[in-house]
């Protein structure tokens, strides 16, 4: 039963180098600072970050999954509160979570949370989805 | 700096875009997505940030790409984009203001099937000082 409160189960994704060049070709977003850590630390970075973009790519994927299909995704939106670091060689977490905001006439909103290595890297995540 | 005169402004795209399977199979590669009848929600940002970068970087405009992060995104999805799709897109700049010496600038975009917007696009881009 869905209903304002429910807590929808945690799913963990990983992120890697290999995937962050992965996201740069397929979205087009070749910004060194998700590739290249000499470039990333001379630009005042702590190291290699994942792009906004796919940390929101993977959230929605969980998103999609809710909502059984990425068809039934009506609004999505999220601010980016800190980078999720991807140190060479490391496999970083992406742990994703929701909660039921509203039901309301064939809609359901989920408040997002999104945190890597402890850290909130999104906020004021949500999402409305068809039921 | 960008120019304050741009507030307000809406630029046309005026390519217009084919959505290919592989595109979108590309896309949900990246995230573990199997069915990939329709693109995934934040799939279109593809298209939406190569059209800001092209409008907001035009010389009377002149927003600084090269120190450009991204504040926050936002899509309003009407209609889901599958491939085939012949889109165009629109940009508008709605908001502008400069805090603490970094520029942030709020653009809406929309994109277009057959005269119908089918994704709503908004995103905060700011400007490092």
């Amino acid at each position: 039963m869905i209903e304002i409160g429910t807590v929808l189960p945690e799913k963990v994704f990983y992120l890697d180098r290999a995937l962050l060049k992965q996201y740069a070709d397929a979205s087009g977003d070749q910004n060194p600072i998700h590739q290249n850590e000499e470039f990333a630390l001379s630009v005042g970075l702590p190291n290699v970050i994942a792009h906004g973009m796919l940390t929101m790519a993977l959230v929605g994927k969980y998103v999609s999954d809710f909502a059984d299909g990425a068809a039934n995704v009506l609004e999505y939106g999220a601010r980016f509160v800190k980078p999720v670091i991807v140190p060479a060689g490391e496999k970083v977490d992406l742990t994703v979570a929701a909660t039921v905001s509203e039901v309301v006439d064939g809609k359901i909103s989920l408040t997002l949370s999104a945190t890597s290595a402890g850290v909130k890297v999104l906020g004021m995540a949500k999402a409305v989805v068809r039921t | 700096m960008l120019n304050p005169d741009s507030v307000g402004r809406t630029f046309a795209g005026t390519d217009s875009i084919t959505i290919s399977q592989s595109e979108i199979d590309s896309f949900c590669a990246v995230i573990g997505e199997s069915d990939t009848q329709v693109a995934p929600p934040t799939f279109t940002i593809r298209i939406t940030l190569s059209q800001f970068e092209a409008f907001l970087t035009q010389p009377d405009v002149g927003l600084d790409w090269s120190r450009l992060v991204h504040g926050d995104q936002k899509f309003e999805i009407f209609s889901p984009v599958k491939a085939g799709d012949v889109l165009t897109c629109d940009a508008t700049i709605e908001s502008y203001r400069v805090a603490a010496g970094n520029e942030i600038v709020s653009v809406r975009s929309d994109l277009h099937r057959a005269g119908a917007v089918v994704v709503s696009a908004w995103s905060t881009l700011v400007v490092r000082a």
